[in-house]
Formats: C-alpha cells, sequence, structure tokens
C-alpha cells in the first residue's frame, strides 16, 4: 500500500490514507471523505474541483499536469505553480509517502 | 397553504424545447404551465447566447438564441402557456388518483395529470470566481453573461477566462468599450484558434489590453466597481475596471429532479423513444435531460420528442377519446385553435 497524506488548507489536520496503485488521488479523498475534495464531476477532468496544492518535495514526482488537464485548472480557485488535479495523479510506488495540500476552496 | 393550480401538464423547464412542448400540447387542447428557475424563458438560448447565432434550426439558416425564443414565444401565444419564473420545483409526488403534485420553492402546488420534464442541463448557474466581496457588485458592476452590449458602451471593460466566451465577448465587446481588458492566468487559451489570433492582433494594435493573472480583490463603492487587483508571478497590481465579466464556466446540477424516483443514468433522465416516458408512468422527459440510444442533444431532437410525447399525454389526459392526426395547412379545426380561422 502507498501512504498519501492530505493536509487541509489551515495545516491543522493531517490525514494519512493507504492507497491502492493504479486508483486516483482524487478517489482516495473522497473514499476517505477527505472535506475540500468535492469532484463533481466523478473524475474525468471536467470540473476542476478536486483541486490540491502538491508539496513542494513532491512535484518533481507527480510530474506537469497534461494540456487538458491545464485547461481544466483555468476554472480552479487560486491555481498555483504545484496545482494539480487530483483525479489525474495515479497512485504507484514511486509516490509513497506522497503530500498535497488541499486549498482554501474549490471553485 | 396557497390554493393549489390545476392543469393538463406543467412543463419543468421553459427552453426551446419544453416552449415547443406547449404548442404540440395545445394542438391537442393540452392546457400547460410551465416552471423555470430562470426569471425569463428561453434557457440557456435566453441567458447564455441570447446574441449567439445557431445555424441547425430547420428553416433558419441563422438564427440568434434569443430570436428563437421570441419566435417560439409567438408561435404558442394562442396556446395561452401559464409561466412561474425564478422558481425550482423541489418536489414531485404522485397522488392516490395517478396524478402529480408539483411544488415549488415558492410555495406553489400544482396539481397535473401530466408532467413533463424540459430541464436541460438541469438547473444550472455560472461558477462565481471565488473573490472576497464580489456579491456586493453582481448585477451592478459583475455579470456572468451579456444580455444586452450597451450595457458596457463606454465602460472599462475586465473580461476573465480563457474559453471561447471571454474570447468572443473580448472581441465582441472591444469597439464598444471605452477599454478593454483580458485576464487569464496563463498566456494558452481553450478557444477558437481564429479568436486568439484576432484577440491578439488587437493587444498588438493596442485595442485589447492583455494580463496574465488571476484577480483576488475588488475596489468600488456601493456596488460600483473601480478597480481590480489582479495577482500574477511578480506579485499584486490593481488595475482598472468598472465592468467584470468573468467566464469561469457553468456547473450544471441536476437539482431536485435525482430526488423524484426516476431512474437515472449519469444525471439524465432515461426515456423509451416512442413516448419519451421516464420510469415513472405519466412523467415525460425531453430534451438535453433525456438520454436514449442514438440521443443528440440538440434543440431539433427536442421538438421531435416533443411530439411524439404529446400522443401518449392526450392519452392520459383525455383517456379513451379518438386521437385524430391533422396537419395545421390542412385542418379547420388546428386553424382554429392557432386563431388563423
Amino acid at each position: 500500500m502507498t501512504k498519501i497524506t492530505f493536509v487541509s488548507f489551515d495545516g491543522a489536520t493531517r490525514t494519512e490514507v493507504d492507497a491502492e496503485n493504479g486508483s486516483t488521488v482524487m478517489e482516495n479523498a473522497i473514499r476517505s471523505a477527505i472535506p475540500g475534495i468535492d469532484a463533481e464531476c466523478g473524475g474525468a477532468c471536467a470540473c476542476a474541483t478536486c483541486h490540491v496544492y502538491v508539496d513542494e518535495e513532491w512535484t518533481a514526482e507527480t510530474g506537469e499536469p497534461a494540456p487538458m488537464e491545464e485547461d481544466m485548472l483555468d476554472f480552479a480557485y487560486d491555481v498555483r505553480p504545484t496545482s494539480r488535479l487530483s483525479c489525474q495523479i495515479k497512485v504507484r510506488d514511486e509516490l509513497d509517502g506522497l503530500v498535497v495540500h488541499i486549498p482554501e476552496r474549490q471553485s | 397553504m396557497s390554493e393549489i393550480i390545476r392543469t393538463d401538464v406543467v412543463i419543468i423547464g421553459a427552453g426551446p424545447v419544453g416552449l415547443f412542448a406547449v404548442f404540440e400540447l395545445g394542438l391537442y387542447d393540452l392546457k400547460c404551465h410551465l416552471i423555470d428557475i430562470l426569471d425569463r424563458p428561453g434557457g440557456q438560448c435566453a441567458e447564455l447566447y441570447p446574441e449567439k447565432p445557431i445555424y441547425d434550426i430547420p428553416a433558419w439558416p441563422e438564427i440568434s438564441g434569443q430570436g428563437l425564443v421570441d419566435r417560439l414565444m409567438e408561435q404558442i401565444k394562442p396556446f395561452s402557456p401559464q409561466f412561474h419564473l425564478n422558481r425550482m420545483v423541489t418536489r414531485l409526488d404522485r397522488q392516490a388518483d395517478g396524478s402529480f403534485h408539483v411544488e415549488t420553492d415558492e410555495g406553489e402546488i400544482f396539481e397535473a395529470k401530466v408532467v413533463v420534464i424540459a430541464a436541460g442541463g438541469g438547473s444550472f448557474q455560472p461558477k462565481r470566481p471565488p473573490v472576497p466581496g464580489i456579491e456586493a457588485y453582481e448585477g451592478t458592476s459583475v455579470f456572468y453573461s451579456v444580455r444586452r452590449m450597451e450595457a458596457f458602451r463606454d465602460q472599462d471593460v475586465m473580461i476573465v477566462g480563457g474559453g471561447d466566451s471571454a474570447l468572443d465577448w473580448a472581441l465582441n465587446l472591444q469597439p464598444v468599450a471605452r477599454s478593454l481588458t483580458l485576464v487569464h492566468r496563463r498566456a494558452e487559451f481553450r478557444a477558437a484558434p481564429d479568436s486568439v489570433k484576432k484577440m491578439f492582433e488587437l493587444v498588438d494594435s493596442g485595442g485589447i489590453r492583455f494580463e496574465l493573472g488571476q484577480v483576488t480583490g475588488l475596489k468600488g463603492e456601493s456596488g460600483e466597481l473601480s478597480g481590480v487587483t489582479l495577482k500574477g508571478s511578480d506579485g499584486e497590481r490593481e488595475l482598472p475596471a468598472t465592468r467584470m465579466l468573468p467566464f469561469f464556466g457553468l456547473t450544471m446540477k441536476l437539482g431536485p429532479v435525482a430526488d423524484w424516483g426516476l431512474n437515472l443514468n449519469e444525471n439524465l433522465v432515461p426515456v423509451d423513444t416512442e413516448k419519451f416516458e421516464t420510469s415513472e408512468p405519466g412523467i415525460f422527459a425531453i430534451g438535453d435531460i433525456n438520454s436514449y440510444p442514438g440521443k443528440l442533444k440538440l434543440i431539433l431532437s427536442g421538438f421531435h420528442e416533443a411530439a411524439l410525447m404529446t400522443q401518449a399525454a392526450k392519452r392520459i389526459v383525455n383517456p379513451g377519446e379518438r386521437i385524430v392526426f391533422q396537419y395545421t395547412t390542412s385542418s379547420t379545426s388546428l386553424q382554429k385553435k392557432l386563431g388563423v380561422q
């Protein structure tokens, strides 16, 4: 199992979840009812409501958003260089220990 | 409790398809009440693209969204449909006698033998950009659609977004506005390449100012915007603006339709292709909200669905009555209903 930590916007709450390889970071957030991840479209890269900031230490491993994801990020709130849509990050061994931060709000 | 409004048919949604259903039902003497969450009939045609041309309405090589709505309203006038606007249907219950009670968030209750769901993409709202205090400017300085271009004449207009709506309105309002600033968080756009090219040409010639960044704050007084704070890679800066048009897409929600006990498939209402009836007899779904094999979300498909639905609706409202199929070109009885005889 790969561990992922979700950090609330105020930094006060850190939730560590066990994620299956091949699932998306968003799916794991929804399964664990992480507050602040809405995922309205259910993972189709069509709504920008599963926006997260990847922790600086992990951006090299998670990589850049694909063009379609980048387009969809236009609809997100307070987009930063570390912004990703969590439905587009697939869990794999190399991401064990991944930390993502929840934005203040989804769009 | 308010008095119950009794009618043959309640149509939920007053977009083009709901409007045309009034016509088809009217030819068979079925009276309609329409309920819509928007403040006027027309649905997306009137709200999102009133001035944009539509090219695939049969016999209209080009017609604007509002033009189509206006003509539908004219066409259904003989049937005196009753509109209940700015309302959302919250409940839909079947009564012991098989009829339906339809309840709105304004507390009205309708009793109808047939319910037609023509709710398009559900109740939709433009996404509000999460800028603190933006509510105070909405409707006076901040708009999510352009209803009249004149409202932007001689204004310092700021358009935010990178899609087709943002680009189209930047190009259309540029000649009207005193100044036009387009704000987007990056230099790539997900819009028609031709619009992007035209926009950059206008930037080069000084007609449009393009700013990279995200809006973080608004400045103004009693609803009148005067400036906008922009956060870019180089920090925050302030730009003058008296009108702002954020285009952050729409959020379409099925809304209460999901609670009415109908079978749903990916937020659409499955129907048969003979009557366009839902899993609940007497409740029909036409237009963008329904699904069936081969479904195309076109206005013309919705018109066809309205005509076929009417045959089934007539049998429910007037059971046992013989249905005579007639043409408006030759039937004197239809022409009387249309007021042309």
